[in-house]
């Protein structure tokens, strides 16, 4: 058999021709490169790399170093806000995990009345700002002012300044964000696999776990990393949803505002170089998972 | 016995894709489903297998009314254009999927798995992942594991239909003589008339969601009903009224009793065969005639462009009056 004879589709696109369009060189190409990194060094670098500079600087009198920055980010209040952040980031994830996947199977696999109009609301939280979540969801659920005010009151159920609230407002936020990595996947792979598996005696679940999972599986792992520092990061809708005092709903990104409000830079700074750390974690696991998923497919 | 079609209709909005299918494929045999895209043959196949659920009318398997039962449980292998493998697995792991769903012994499927490796020919390449494989290999990796099952039928849509001509045509040889081996009742969906010609023992055509024709190989070729089907079965050409292959025409450079004669006005050699076109000097039927003939044949009449030629039907040639 002529084991050795490629198919056209085994083809892909061309690495060559995605060479040479790189390879194109020019005084144009030299100065738009320059152009761009001016415009992330002003932007991002600078500006981040002055935050990291200063936790570790000696602030307002106070000793600088690995030592006291440590001593700042085991201050009880400020071991509290990141437990929190981690509580509600957790949560919000794993949420956002099942209820992401489970929407971008209904919206690929799926033909239904109203599908295109669920797609555009996904997008939503991506446009509207976090604040007005947070306020759309103090009108709705809290026990003055909320709809549902009198049920929760007497149930002595809370949501509104407290942590079920704060899962849900980071939850809206980063609604979108596994959705979008695991459509696009589901869509290119079709449902060919699926419906083999089908006709090979597998019923929906494991159809979903033994073909579905796997293949749509760094898409997940992707979506979650973004969701997770979109979490971590979270600020505007927590801000209105929470009490945001010190022990009291008081999160990572919120206890960075009141301590530098409170002119205590230093523990500030030392919350904020966590999150840096943070986000560049998630970058570089991103960026560990993208050649993997092209080598992939 | 075997699969049974009664009756059946299937719609999508207002488009009939199937229109009244009764149809036996009986058991052991190989059946291809023979049409134009878009006819309706891949939705029957897709009935049969239970992909698709037909609006009205009946499927019975071996005895068994199939018409409610999912894909699951009609125990049907199914083979895709595009392969459908199972990516994040091995091609051994691929062939196992079904014995491990309906959860045989360890050893059980082991067995099974190294004997269908080398039905198919993929021993050396089990522990490979479907993408080191060529399209070849992909697709006969997809019916080991469509075999695995030992289903009551294989169908299969369009299989060769995404691989190149070459390989296309071995693995069409590869699964004539695989048939003879295992015997199992198949039904494939084609829209190649040679691949259904070579392969199948009964070819149903399928137009416009509606069954022109069954029959043996031989029967459609040499008895088309319909003009559809003597069209797409192959060429034809239009010979003082009546529609005959080209390669049905007598032709001769001397005058004789002949249907049609005029000059060779086109001359095109496609590697051993000649095809010409003949412009009938006929006030009635003037339109171009084809007439095929082999390279030797038409040396040996010493034919060239500008000759005159007198044709006629060949001896025992079929043709539909039309």
């Amino acid at each position: 058999m002529a084991d050795a004879i490629p198919t056209p589709l085994d083809a892909g696109p061309t690495r060559e021709a995605r060479r040479r369009v790189r390879s194109k060189r020019g005084p144009l190409a030299y100065v738009l490169r320059t152009v761009v990194v001016l415009y992330l060094f002003f932007l991002v670098v600078w500006p981040v790399s002055v935050v990291v500079q200063r936790a570790f600087a000696p602030t307002d009198g106070k000793p600088g170093g690995v030592g006291p920055l440590w001593e700042r980010l085991t201050d009880p209040a400020a071991i509290y806000a990141f437990n929190l952040t981690l509580t509600i980031s957790f949560w919000a994830v794993v949420i956002n995990t099942i209820f992401g996947v489970g929407i971008s199977l209904l919206l690929v696999r799926h033909r239904f009345p109203g599908r295109r109009a669920l797609s555009v609301l996904i997008d939503l939280p991506m446009s509207v700002s976090p604040v007005v979540i947070g306020l759309a969801l103090v009108l709705t659920y809290s026990t003055s002012l909320g709809i549902f005010g009198d049920v929760m009151q007497a149930t002595g159920l809370r949501i509104i300044n407290s942590t079920p609230g704060l899962i849900m407002a980071t939850a809206f936020v980063s609604l979108p964000l596994v959705i979008r990595e695991v459509v696009p996947v589901l869509e290119e792979v079709g449902e060919d696999s699926e419906t083999a598996a089908k006709s090979l005696g597998a019923n929906g679940w494991q159809t979903f776990w033994r073909i579905t999972l796997p293949t749509i599986k760094w898409a997940v792992v992707y979506g979650v990393v973004l969701s997770a520092a979109r979490a971590i990061g979270e600020y505007g809708a927590v801000r209105i949803v929470s009490r945001g005092a010190e022990f009291n709903g008081e999160t990572a990104t919120l206890l960075i505002q009141n301590e530098y409000q409170a002119f205590n830079e230093a523990a500030a700074y030392a919350a904020a170089f966590v999150l840096v750390v943070l986000a560049v974690l998630a970058l570089v696991v991103v960026t560990v998972i993208r050649p993997q998923e092209s080598h992939r497919s | 016995m075997s699969i049974e079609i009664e009756g059946v209709n299937k719609f999508f909005g207002d488009f009939a894709a199937l229109t009244d299918i009764n149809l036996t494929i009986p058991t052991g045999q190989l059946t291809a489903l023979l049409g134009p895209s878009g006819g309706g043959k891949s939705t029957l196949l897709r009935v049969i297998a239970g992909l698709e659920e037909a609006d009205s009318g009946r499927v019975t398997i071996e005895g068994n009314d199939a018409t409610a039962l999912p894909v699951q449980k009609r125990n049907v292998g199914f083979v895709f254009q595009h392969y459908a493998a199972f990516k994040h697995l091995s091609v051994r792991r691929n062939i196992a999927f079904g014995l491990e769903i309906r959860k045989r012994p360890k050893a059980e499927i082991a067995a099974k798995v190294e004997e269908l490796l080398e039905l198919v020919h993929l021993t050396q390449w089990g522990d490979r992942k479907p993408a080191q494989l060529s399209g070849g290999q992909r697709q006969r990796m997809a019916l080991a594991r469509a075999l695995a099952i030992e289903p009551t039928v294989l169908l299969l849509d369009e299989p060769f239909g995404a691989l190149d001509a070459k390989v296309r045509k071995e693995l069409r040889d590869w699964l004539r003589r695989l048939h003879d081996e295992v015997h199992v009742t198949t039904v494939f969906v084609t829209h190649d008339q040679e691949e259904a010609l070579e392969v199948a023992d009964q070819i149903v055509v399928i137009n416009d969601g509606k069954i022109e024709q069954i029959g043996s190989p031989d029967d459609l070729y040499d008895r088309p009903a319909s003009e559809f089907v003597l069209s797409f079965l192959g060429p034809v050409t239009r010979l003082g009224g009546n529609l005959i292959r080209p390669h049905d025409i007598e032709i001769s450079r001397y005058e004789q009793a002949a249907t049609a004669s005029g000059s060779i006005t086109r001359w095109t050699r496609v590697g051993f065969e000649v095809r010409l076109e003949v412009t009938p000097e006929d006030a009635l039927h003037p339109e171009p005639v084809q007439v095929a003939l082999t390279r030797t044949e038409a040396r040996a009449l010493d034919l060239h462009v500008g000759d005159r030629v007198w044709l006629r039907p060949a001896v025992g040639a079929q043709s539909v009056n039309a």
